[in-house]
């Protein structure tokens, strides 16, 4: 399970790390490969506001649909345009060039409840 | 329920190759390798795809009634294979609902049924019962024989490098018997995928060095070919529009609404016959329709399809991402007032209804076969 020790996490397999002063948001490695090949994405439109643990899209494989969690509340200031056509850059590069979307945080404070990569392994290892 | 999950004789290969493994039919498959199965389905539609579909079942009928038999419980007209022909069919209820679709081989002095492996007991069972006033015998020999299938617009050219039989001059849809890198094998040109190739039966221990081989083929003959799990295997299925039993067809399903009435001689007696020539004379409830999103999302089974004005008129039994034909679509169950193409219809999915329009079936023909 590759990680990227830059970022955070939650149990419903998002990461999101600092971006200037945004925050930028995906889904781990160890999330792309139980999904599979992803064949859609439904994203929000820029400039929705939405609270920790919110929907903020739905991701699709080949066999499953899962929803996407918002780890802390923002503002959406932009979406990954380049994988809509090229999906498999999801599977391919999720900590970079797979990123979904991009948040301004309005409670910072939340950041300190997310899970460091080492515990997000942990988690998920325990999970099976 | 809750047997044990029966393994190939290639699990352990599956497994060493990682393999995704999954419970199918009472069965541990492969559902995909590490190639992913979008490539997977690609790659069976650009040069050749491996298939370990072991799973599927083989009863043997034999006896001088064998053709009567059979011919009493399926649709198609057995009196018209030729020796080393053979012919898709379906096995009815008396209502005209599905027992199983079935591959029917003339072989030399006997006859081959290739059976789902989800319906092989159900099957067996059921043709067990009508024995009964004929001379003849089932043997049910999918233990100790392997199956495989090679598709793909190379699979023969690969194929060929394994066996001194002509391969290219066989029909689509014939068989024949010789050996394949020196193993006795029953050679079908047909398929599951839309593409050329062949289908595989043989003694079952070989099953390791015949699978070796063709991928050795492949590699010293410069032919792509890699294993293709149960993913990539339904979605190539979906698109030339083959039917997949729990899908298109089931018990509460006739042939006639699961537009497979070519499949089915209406003209001769069979188990069924009588409630399809009710049916076709009364017109059909339901239609099997080919839609195409719309609105980009993916359908999945069972997703609810309605009217353009609310109404509830179907559901959904195949839906997903067609990687060849680049689009989001499935099959759905409808009446006929909604089954013209061009008719445009609502998928309900995940709660909300996404516009789509009925299109015509297949989805995907390959471009050397014109028919």
């Amino acid at each position: 399970m590759k990680l990227d020790l830059n970022a955070k996490y939650q149990t419903s397999h998002e990461w999101v790390r600092p971006d200037g002063d945004q925050m930028v948001c995906g889904i781990s490695d160890y999330a792309q490969n139980s999904l599979s090949d992803v064949v859609f994405i439904e994203l929000p439109d820029v400039g929705k506001l939405l609270k920790q643990g919110d929907v903020f899209g739905t991701i699709e494989s080949v066999k499953a649909a899962s929803d996407l969690y918002m780890p802390l509340s923002g503002e959406i200031v932009e979406v990954n345009e380049a994988i809509s056509d090229a999906l498999q850059i999801i599977n391919n590069d999720p900590y970079n060039k797979g990123w979904l979307i991009k948040f301004k945080p309005t409670n910072m404070v939340e950041w300190d409840k997310l899970l460091s990569g080492k515990d997000y392994k942990k988690a998920v290892e325990a999970e099976g | 329920m809750n047997q044990p999950l029966k393994q190939t004789k290639l699990y352990q290969w599956h497994v060493d190759q990682g393999a995704r493994l999954v419970p199918f039919a009472g069965w541990e498959m492969p559902v995909q390798y590490p190639t992913g199965p979008l490539e997977e389905h690609r790659l069976t539609r650009r040069s050749a795809g491996l298939f370990d579909i072991d799973h599927m079942g083989q009863i043997i009928v034999t006896g001088a009634d064998a053709a009567a038999y059979l011919n009493q419980l399926v649709t198609w007209d057995i009196c018209l294979l030729a020796e080393n022909q053979a012919h898709y069919a379906l096995m009815c209820y008396e209502n005209g609902g599905i027992v199983d679709d079935v591959f029917i081989y003339k072989l030399p002095g006997r006859f081959m049924v290739v059976v789902n492996a989800s319906n092989l007991a159900k099957d067996f069972q059921w043709m067990h019962e009508h024995l009964a006033n004929y001379q003849a015998t089932i043997t049910d020999i999918s233990a100790e024989t392997y199956m495989m299938a090679l598709q793909g617009p190379r699979a023969i050219e690969l194929l060929q490098t394994l066996t001194s039989a002509n391969l290219a001059t066989m029909p689509r849809f014939s068989a024949l018997e010789d050996k394949l890198n020196g193993i006795p094998t029953i050679i079908g040109r047909t398929g599951y995928t839309g593409e050329d190739g062949v289908e595989l039966f043989f003694p079952a221990e070989h099953a390791l060095t015949l699978w070796q081989a063709i991928l050795d083929g492949g590699a010293s003959s410069g032919i792509e070919v890699k294993p293709i799990g149960l993913a990539a295997r339904d979605s190539l299925r979906f698109e030339p529009s083959f039917p997949l039993y729990g899908h298109e067809i089931s018990a509460d399903i006739t042939p006639l609404e699961a537009n497979l009435g070519w499949s089915c001689k209406l003209e001769k007696d069979f188990i069924g016959q009588a409630a399809l020539l009710k049916q076709k004379a009364q017109g059909l409830a339901k239609k099997l329709i080919g839609f195409e999103m719309v609105e980009k999302s993916v359908p999945r089974q069972d997703c609810p399809v309605i009217s353009t004005n609310g109404q509830a008129i179907g559901a959904v039994v195949t839906g997903l991402y067609a990687p060849t034909v680049d689009k989001y679509c499935g099959h759905a169950f409808v009446p006929p007032a909604y089954a013209e193409i061009g008719t445009k219809i609502n998928i309900v999915i995940h709660d909300k209804p996404k516009a789509a329009i009925v299109v015509k079936r297949p989805f995907y023909t390959p471009s050397y076969r014109k028919y």
